[in-house]
């Protein structure tokens, strides 16, 4: 099934989604996985999985701590593969890849879709590649059956949202505020009047994320949009009380 | 320029969603001061009033006697207000900021003349102004990081990464993101996304048209050859544009070979065969990475050198033969800085002295009538303490030493 019609059919029988964020190899594939069992078995709808890399230009301080440390942990690109392929024959839910496009581009874009679609992967999402860049990558996502996720941000215009709507499938992640993530978003009325642009931009679900941390700000964002985004917390989460606190938390979300 | 923002394969605008509106805005804003000869004039102006443009081409008559070959003629960037060619990109944006109104800029530095520099601009402007430096090159550039506080900037040590140039630049992206409506990203070099190479190549092109007109008048013809290190490659791009079109003068640009090619402590590019094509930092060039594109640790002496990319200009002109390119270990460059210094009296900056080396191997391959241009990109002053410490120099450990005691006992 494709990505924007399994996350319709989650959408039947709750108010809003959840889609977490893990970065792979961190602090290792071994806690990866307890991490995404326990997100799972509560109720998480779609997880994203970031390849590492060595530059994550638009990650926060806490991610980008996690991607440093899974490359000196020595997480290669081929074991976050086998590891995808491994969490998308466990779950029944849906996987992403997030990436930048350096690691894309040095596997093969070519290469790299057939693999990812390989491992079961239904959407990648890499925000330093605008569409403006990314012919082929777009082109190649479509033969393969992958969802090319494309980013709305807050100072994106409206033409421009239905610009990068016109390339984008499975869903739109709009990126809820400037900024890198990991810092907290407040869903004000500003929020509210750019998700009501992004709305008119697509019929695609919108997901937000960056700062996106708890309870009130998931709730907030019901009748908004589509899916909330959870990324850094949990990996603080984990940092902090270990892979066992992951579980209560997520359910307590929603 | 071939496709938007593309020179030949190489280029591009690889940049989050959340900056393309103000990139819009900067590419226009470039255009227009690009097609208006009166912003050219005002920067021409600014440049010979608050900097030292044009500067000087030196004859170097000592060196020249001492190779025998070649006559060596010295550009010297040296004397730019700051103390490099960094003020000539940096005042030309710092006009571009104020025509977009922007109040506050933001700067990734490496050696600290780009920050320094970027500093006295906010300083004369009047704009807010921070600082991005890697760790390791703070404790390297100690008295850059002094003077750019004095001068009112905030200097913030970056700790991911390698904690060098390339960690500095993503830092100051992670700024601009967050406060991309009131703020400037004074991009340093010839690299970065479309229209940072192009633009800062423009502004720091000065330095050639300046020295065509004045080899031409000591020499009566165009140079031999031309020689720049590249770091980023702004100082290169910025003598070699004006004289690609001429056939007969060859470009040298001159990376850090760092221990040497074969230690892959280095940071060449262009010039060994670690490098290969990669997307990062908002463009598309040859970088030194892993088979999995992660980017690696590079080393120089020359914390102006000591990065993983280059110029998509350059690997251009690279692929299309046109630049050759060198490389020049740090045990290389002492001995030309120490030469150069007693011959003429000159002290150039540890990044500059890669040029020199390259020129002094070439020199002697040529004859007196043949004359070769060495950019002197800044000057050494503001390395005194790597120098000095190359140098392991008795009386200035000495003086270091008690100057120390004199601190910790007045605590």
């Amino acid at each position: 099934m494709q990505l924007e019609q399994q996350l319709r059919h989650s959408l039947e029988k709750k108010e809003i989604l959840l889609m977490t964020h893990i970065v792979l190899g961190y602090p290792s594939f071994e806690v990866n996985r307890e991490v995404i069992r326990q997100m799972v078995e509560n109720g998480v709808d779609c997880i994203e999985m970031q390849i590492p890399f060595s530059e994550p230009m638009a990650d926060g301080p806490v991610i980008v701590r996690a991607n440093q440390e899974a490359l000196d942990n020595g997480a290669k690109v081929a074991d976050c593969l086998a590891f995808a392929a491994e969490m998308t024959a466990s779950h029944d839910i849906p996987f992403l890849f997030m990436t930048y496009y350096n690691i894309v581009f040095k596997y093969g874009e070519k290469s790299f879709f057939e693999k990812a679609r390989e491992c079961g992967i239904k959407g990648v999402i890499v925000p330093d590649l605008p569409p403006e860049e990314g012919e082929s990558f777009l082109q190649l996502a479509m033969e393969n059956e992958i969802a090319p996720i494309l980013i709305f941000a807050p100072t994106s215009t409206d033409e421009r949202m239905q610009e990068l709507a016109s390339h984008g499938k499975g869903f739109i992640y709009c990126v809820a505020r400037r900024g890198v993530t990991g810092v907290k978003s407040v869903i004000g009325a500003e929020v509210v009047e750019y998700l009501g642009r992004c709305r008119k931009a697509t019929g695609m679900p919108l997901a937000v994320g960056f700062g996106i941390q708890d309870r009130d700000d998931v709730n907030a964002l019901i009748g908004k949009a589509d899916m909330a985004v959870i990324g850094s917390q949990t990996i603080r989460l984990v940092d902090e009380k270990g892979a066992a606190a992951v579980g209560p938390f997520i359910a307590g979300l929603r | 320029m071939d496709r938007k923002g593309f020179f030949g394969n190489w280029g591009g605008a690889y940049i989050p969603e959340v900056l393309h509106q103000t990139f819009e805005e900067l590419n226009t804003e470039f255009l227009r001061c690009k097609n208006d000869p009166a912003f050219w004039q005002e920067y021409v102006e600014l440049m010979s009033t608050y900097s030292c443009r044009p500067t000087p081409l030196t004859y170097a008559e000592n060196l020249s006697r001492h190779f025998g070959g070649a006559q060596i003629y010295i550009k010297r960037e040296d004397l730019n207000h700051t103390g490099a060619h960094k003020a000539n990109n940096v005042m030309g944006q710092g006009l571009l900021v104020k025509r977009m109104g922007k109040k506050r800029v933001i700067a990734e530095t490496g050696a600290g003349q780009h920050g320094l520099a970027t500093a006295t601009m906010a300083a004369k402007f009047g704009f807010a102004c921070t600082i991005y430096m890697g760790e390791e090159d703070v404790r390297r550039q100690r008295p850059n990081v002094f003077w750019m506080e004095k001068m009112g900037a905030t200097v913030v040590p970056v700790t991911n990464g390698s904690r060098t140039l390339k960690d500095a630049i993503n830092e100051a992206f992670r700024d601009w993101v967050t406060n991309v409506d009131e703020t400037h990203y004074v991009f340093g070099t010839v690299c970065g996304p479309h229209p940072f190479p192009e633009m800062v190549a423009w502004f720091q092109s000065i330095i050639g048209l300046e020295a065509a007109e004045q080899i031409m008048k000591y020499h009566g013809r165009m140079p031999a050859r031309i020689f720049a290190c590249v770091g980023g490659g702004s100082n290169a791009m910025g003598i070699f544009k004006r004289f690609i079109p001429e056939g007969g003068v060859e470009l040298v640009g001159v990376e850090a070979g760092g221990h040497g090619i074969d230690t892959g402590l280095h940071a060449t590019r262009l010039s060994g065969s670690d490098a290969s094509p990669g997307v990062a930092q908002g463009y598309k060039t040859m970088f030194l990475q892993d088979e999995d594109g992660q980017m690696k640790e590079t080393h120089s002496v020359a914390a102006g050198l000591d990065y993983v990319g280059v110029s998509p200009i350059l690997s251009d002109l690279w692929e299309k033969g046109r630049v050759r390119f060198e490389s020049a270990t740090d045990s290389e460059v002492m001995a030309a800085l120490d030469l150069t210094m007693k011959k003429e009296g000159i002290i150039p900056a540890l990044e500059s002295s890669h040029a020199f080396v390259q020129a002094f191997k070439e020199a002697p391959q040529l004859t007196p009538a043949d004359a070769i241009i060495i950019n002197m990109s800044g000057r050494g002053d503001k390395d005194i303490f790597t120098i000095a410490h190359a140098f392991n120099d008795p009386s200035w450990k000495d003086f270091i030493i008690k100057r120390g005691l004199e601190y910790s006992q007045n605590k």
